[in-house]
C-alpha cells in the first residue's frame, strides 16, 4: 500500500519514467481515439513507453491537469518534461524531431510498453 | 452552436488570426481548431497549443467541449 498522496504518485512517475503517457485506458486497449494516436506515435518514434490509465478515477485527470496546466487527455512527458497532447505527439514525430528528441533524452534505449497504476484511496 | 462560440472565443483571442472550427463528428462537441496567427511565432508548439487551451479553458473546463484537436501555425 502506497502512502503518498496521488499527486506525489503522478508526480513520481513523471519524475521517474523516461517516457510517461496519460491516457484513457490500456495501450493493449485504448479508450479514446486520441490516446491511440499518442501510443502510435511514441512506438513509431521507439519509444520506451509507460502508460498511466486515467480512467480509474476522476481525481487522477484533475490532479494531473492542475500539475501540467494542460486540460485534455493524452498528455506525453519525456523526462519529466510535457511534450504535449495527441496533436503535438503526432506532428513531432511526423517531422522526426519526437525520435530525435527521445534518443537525445535517453541516450542508448529499447522499445518496450509497461502500464504504472496508481493507487486511489 | 458550440462550434460558433469556440469561434467567437478564438477570434477574440487571436484578433490577427485565421480560425477554423470544424465540428469532426456533427455532435457538437468533437473540434478540430485550425488557427494561423502571429502570435505563434517564435513559440514552440507545445507553447503554441498552450495558448490556444487558455483561450478554450471555459468551455474545455465545462464540458462543451468533449475532444479537441489542434493545429496551430505561425505567419513568420
Amino acid at each position: 500500500m502506497s502512502t503518498m498522496t496521488l499527486q506525489d504518485q503522478i508526480k513520481q512517475v513523471i519524475d521517474t519514467e523516461p517516457v510517461v503517457v496519460f491516457i484513457k485506458g490500456t495501450p493493449e486497449a485504448p479508450a479514446c481515439g486520441n490516446s491511440m494516436r499518442a501510443l502510435q506515435a511514441l512506438w513509431q518514434a521507439g519509444a520506451p513507453i509507460t502508460a498511466v490509465d486515467v480512467l480509474p478515477d476522476p481525481r487522477i485527470r484533475q490532479e494531473l491537469s492542475s500539475l501540467s496546466e494542460w486540460p485534455t487527455i493524452p498528455q506525453v512527458f519525456v523526462k519529466g518534461e510535457l511534450i504535449g497532447g495527441a496533436d503535438i505527439t503526432e506532428e513531432l514525430n511526423a517531422s522526426g524531431e519526437l525520435r530525435q528528441k527521445i534518443d537525445e533524452a535517453l541516450g542508448e534505449h529499447t522499445q518496450t510498453v509497461s502500464t504504472v497504476a496508481l493507487t486511489v484511496d | 452552436m458550440a462550434a460558433n462560440v469556440i469561434h467567437a472565443l478564438l477570434d477574440q483571442a487571436f484578433p490577427d488570426g485565421e480560425v477554423d472550427v470544424e465540428d469532426r463528428t456533427g455532435g457538437g462537441d468533437h473540434f478540430q481548431v485550425t488557427i494561423v496567427s502571429p502570435a505563434f511565432n517564435g513559440l514552440p508548439l507545445i507553447q503554441q497549443h498552450k495558448l490556444v487551451n487558455a483561450a478554450l479553458a471555459a468551455p474545455l473546463a465545462d464540458g462543451t467541449i468533449h475532444e479537441l484537436r489542434i493545429r496551430t501555425k505561425g505567419t513568420a
